[in-house]
């Protein structure tokens, strides 16, 4: 019997319960320390058995949706399978039990680890650096950003502004910003690519650089990308690249060989590591050879065979977080690129393209596409064939939670109304493609016979849909007893 | 290749069904000027070998054979089976960030629970659910005191890990905040002396870390007097979560912003990362400028109690670039494991954990001090504490040879130190460890 609800954790708590087993102590007790700066006691922290904790949190479990679970379509997320036996190989102890501070000369199986993996993402991208330590792809997005700014202040002048099209992730000009720089959106073109006649309306002194997505966030690959880097190279603007969508190109596009000079990539979306509900990731940065004195400290370097991390870096735009990154994710991900191999890793790419270009196919005549350029590893359909029987966009989402399967990407990108993004990955097999295109046809079809079905969707889960407007308006962000 | 389940038929079909003859036609897009000109050559594993080769260099980490006394932001803490085996499953493991809640209950539900148990820990009634680590979350701290006080100046505690320092001066410098830092006195505390020369109405926020860089547990109430009716933000940074199942938390201090590393409830060292930072704050003015995620309790449509993401207005995939923050992608698994290790633990064994190490640290210290070690700053502290000795890197380094890792040179980040060594004593290290480590620096101090 699977559990619907699963009351509060806290509710399980009795004074004298206990859920742990300490040695006992092993040095004479004394009172050190002044009472004065110790508490009475840990106020609101539960007290539970062990067994009770297991199945409060198989209970949670259950109520979870998840890739091991079925198909998990988000765009733009890339929600591949999550091979296992990176789980295993990252928790081996003498990994886990690593701590930073530990000489050189007893982690150097870390250390090379580290560098192996940037020699591998090198290989595919073609830049001539990588910094691996950003945690997530926005914060890879806010370290390059700082990088170009350091670049351009160091050659006289930091500039103002960063150009964005207006189909990027959110995360780009909010990491612009944070560098320091003031945002620029542009219009993306009629045929869903940054076309270079329209970034050379916008060139001018004051442009530090231009953020792109490639390929964007419609699944369309940007060509005229290498023009449009020539055009900001002459202007002495630089080109960044979010590489959210690099599953599409691997073995196909070397990003620094068109002209890219910062890229960023997310292991936990191209390199398999597994999303955790939100993370931990990592957003390692590439750069071009220019960027070589600008790079986060430390850098990892060998030296007669040894090798060590390198802080003496004085242009650095310093440190950007504590320790080494999320070293255990970088782990999994070079496990699976040594897994897949170059060979492997291009057909990674290329079924991931089929797979999404067989649902565009099979669902082009029920939804609408706002654009009929071709794409490569991602489609987006807009709310134009179903808006008409007064369903929205969330209605089919929820009603697709109801078939057991995940929706896409909800209103995102922002150019298309009512956006639902697809993208399968190459980890789905034919028969769950062709399970959902059936049920993206069916759900189209109850969208016109009967609505209401949509608009009352979900049915079948744990809690039916969720009042988010109740949420914000009176936050209720912790557990209080009394209630 | 197992982990794509096509058959040759299904790729015929697939493409038959498309309209194309082989897959290259769907990279046609790709304009053959942007195609790769350079070769990629490494060679697939299978998983056997994938497993002897990761073992083999793991196994070119050849600390375990070592004693330990490390800490210093990264602690080996006693973690039970039980947060190894709920955080494996694959239902935390591998969703995505909860956006479409009625599927995602579970990871908003301990997520909820998690937000309520460090708010409770640090005395706070909001938590977000996590920043990547200790070191950005005391930058996003700064960020929120400079948004909500539109301040720019701030004065840091010198005596924050440095890495903290480090990171909130590369967050800061293209913004136009100033940073200033404020001694230690020769306690090893903030010193008065230098709070009150730098400290005047124009300063935004005041960050202050306890138990401090040198294990010290600051008694900062005075701080908050200083402040007075002052629009000044006095954050907090804990870089050693365990501290706060024993020591006053930093609400009872004044903090209006507590910012943090829980590294130490359930997550292993694994060389720095994953971490998980944390910010709270008991400011409901506040909570619209938080950075990160944010789960709040709500009803469906069936009034029944559930779980949601929310204040998502605040975030970068909504208002872009006036976002209170860029981050995305967080820490979230890891709250799954600092949840269950909160639950296991709880209101008595976060007590019991951080008392031994109160003890285990202090003997460490006392007995140190007995035979004649110079302990740098003798104020009370938790779990570390710095000795002083003629040369440090020589002391380090010949401990080193008999297998011992001392501790860290405070060379190491603060190169006119030669003398400073930080100890660290957390409960998995033993009394004859501790002898044994007292012994040998007692020979060659």
């Amino acid at each position: 019997m699977i559990k619907k609800r699963e009351q509060i954790v806290f509710k399980y708590s009795e004074e004298g319960k206990k859920g742990y087993s300490l040695p006992p102590l092993d040095v004479e007790k004394k009172s050190y320390i002044p009472e004065n700066l110790l508490k009475d006691e840990n106020k609101g922290m539960p007290e539970i058995s062990e067994l009770e904790v297991v199945r409060h949190f198989t209970a949670l479990s259950h109520m979870n949706y998840s890739v091991d679970e079925g198909f998990y379509p988000l765009g733009s997320c890339t929600m591949k399978y999550n091979p296992k036996i990176n789980e295993k190989i990252s928790s081996f102890d003498n990994f886990l039990m690593a701590h930073p501070y530990l000489p050189y000369s007893l982690v150097q199986g870390n250390l090379k680890l580290m560098k192996t993996l940037e020699d591998r993402l090198k290989d595919l991208t073609g830049f001539d650096y990588f910094t691996l330590f950003p945690s997530a792809g926005a914060h890879g997005e806010l370290a390059g950003m700082m990088m170009i700014r350091k670049r351009l202040e160091l050659d006289g002048n930091s500039r103002k502004i960063v150009l964005i099209p207006d189909s990027a992730h959110g995360t780009n000009p909010a990491s612009s910003h944070f560098a320091g720089y003031a945002v620029k959106e542009i219009p993306s073109g009629e045929k869903g690519y940054l076309e270079a006649e329209t970034v050379k309306e916008y060139l001018n002194e004051d442009v530090a650089a231009l953020m792109m997505t490639n390929p964007n966030t419609l699944g369309v690959y940007e060509k005229d990308i290498k023009e449009i880097a020539e055009l900001l190279h002459k202007n002495g603007s630089y080109l960044y690249m979010d590489g959210a969508n690099f599953n599409a190109l691997m073995g196909y596009v070397k990003p620094a060989e068109i002209g890219v000079d910062v890229l960023h990539l997310n292991l936990h979306k191209t390199f398999s590591t597994p999303h955790g509900g939100g993370g931990p990731g990592a957003g390692p940065v590439g750069v071009v050879e220019k960027f070589r004195d600008v790079l986060p400290v430390p850098v990892i370097r060998k030296k007669d065979g040894v090798y060590y991390t390198d802080f003496n870096i004085p242009r650095s735009i310093g440190k950007i977080r504590s320790f080494y990154g999320n070293f255990g994710v970088l782990i999994k991900a070079l496990v699976y690129i040594m897994e897949l191999g170059a060979e492997g890793l291009k057909k990674a790419t290329e079924f991931a393209v089929l797979n999404a270009n067989y649902i565009r196919e099979k669902l082009k005549d029920t939804y609408e596409l706002p654009y009929n350029t071709k794409t490569l590893h991602e489609v987006v359909f807009s709310e134009n064939s179903f808006k008409k029987f007064g369903v929205k966009t969330v209605d089919l989402a929820k009603r697709i939670l109801d078939y057991g399967f995940h929706p896409p990407t909800v209103y995102f990108p922002l150019i298309v109304h009512g956006a639902l993004m697809i993208e399968p990955t190459e980890t789905e097999s034919k028969t769950t493609l062709d399970d959902f295109i059936d049920v993206m046809k069916k759900i189209h079809k109850e969208a016109e016979e009967n609505p209401e079905l949509l608009k009352e969707a979900p049915h079948y889960t744990p809690v039916k849909r969720l009042n988010e407007v109740l949420a914000a308006k009176k936050p209720k962000l912790k557990y209080k007893e009394e209630e | 290749m197992r982990y794509f389940p096509h058959g040759k038929n299904s790729i015929k079909q697939m493409l038959e069904d498309i309209g194309v003859n082989n897959i290259e036609e769907l990279f046609e897009a790709i304009p053959d000027s942007n195609k790769r000109k350079t070769e990629i050559d490494f060679k697939p594993k299978s998983e056997n070998e994938l497993m002897e080769y990761f073992k083999n260099l793991s196994e070119e980490n050849r600390y375990p054979s070592y004693k330990r006394f490390l800490g210093a932001g990264a602690y080996e803490h006693l973690i039970p089976e039980v947060v190894n085996y709920i955080s494996g499953k694959g239902e935390f493991v591998t969703p995505y960030t909860p956006y479409q809640p009625e599927v995602a209950q579970g990871t908003l539900q301990a997520t909820f629970e998690y937000q309520t148990m460090i708010a409770n820990l640090t005395g706070m009634e909001f938590s977000n659910a996590s920043l990547y680590d200790g070191a950005t979350a005391a930058a996003e701290g700064i960020l929120l005191a400079w948004r909500v006080t539109r301040k720019n100046r701030f004065l840091i505690a010198g005596s924050i890990h440095p890495e903290y320092l480090q990171t909130i001066q590369t967050y800061v410098k293209n913004l136009g905040i100033i940073i200033e830092t404020i001694d230690w006195d020769e306690e090893g505390r903030v010193s008065k002396g230098d709070f009150e020369q730098k400290y005047n109405e124009n300063v935004g926020g005041i960050l202050i870390q306890s138990p401090n860089f040198f294990g010290i547990i600051e008694d900062y109430s005075w701080i908050k007097e200083k402040i007075g009716e002052n629009k000044t933000l006095l954050i907090t940074a804990v870089a050693e979560a365990l501290s706060l199942g024993i020591l006053k938390p930093p609400s009872f201090y004044g903090a209006d912003v507590v910012v943090g590393e829980a590294q130490s409830l359930g997550l292993y060292p694994s060389y720095g990362g994953p971490t998980l930072g944390f910010i709270t704050t008991s400011n409901k003015k506040f909570l619209w400028e938080l950075p990160g995620r944010i789960v709040g309790e709500t009803v469906d449509a069936d009034g029944n109690t559930g779980y949601v993401l929310t204040l998502s207005t605040r975030e970068q995939h909504i208002r872009r670039e006036r976002a209170t923050s860029n981050i995305c992608s967080n820490q979230a698994w890891c709250i799954i494991r600092a949840s269950v290790f909160l639950s296991v633990y709880g209101k008595q064994g976060l007590k019991e954990l951080a008392y031994q190490n109160i003890q285990k640290a202090n003997y460490a210290k006392e007995q140190m001090k007995k035979r004649d070690i110079k302990i740098k700053f003798d104020a009370p502290v938790f779990n570390e504490f710095v000795i002083e000795v003629e040369d440090a890197e020589k002391v380090y380094n010949s401990l080193l040879e008999k297998k011992i890792i001392c501790g860290i040179p405070l060379k190491w980040f603060f190169p006119e130190d030669t003398k400073s060594i930080l100890i660290t004593v957390t409960e998995v290290v033993s009394k004859e460890d501790i002898d044994l480590l007292i012994k040998e620096l007692e020979e060659i101090k």
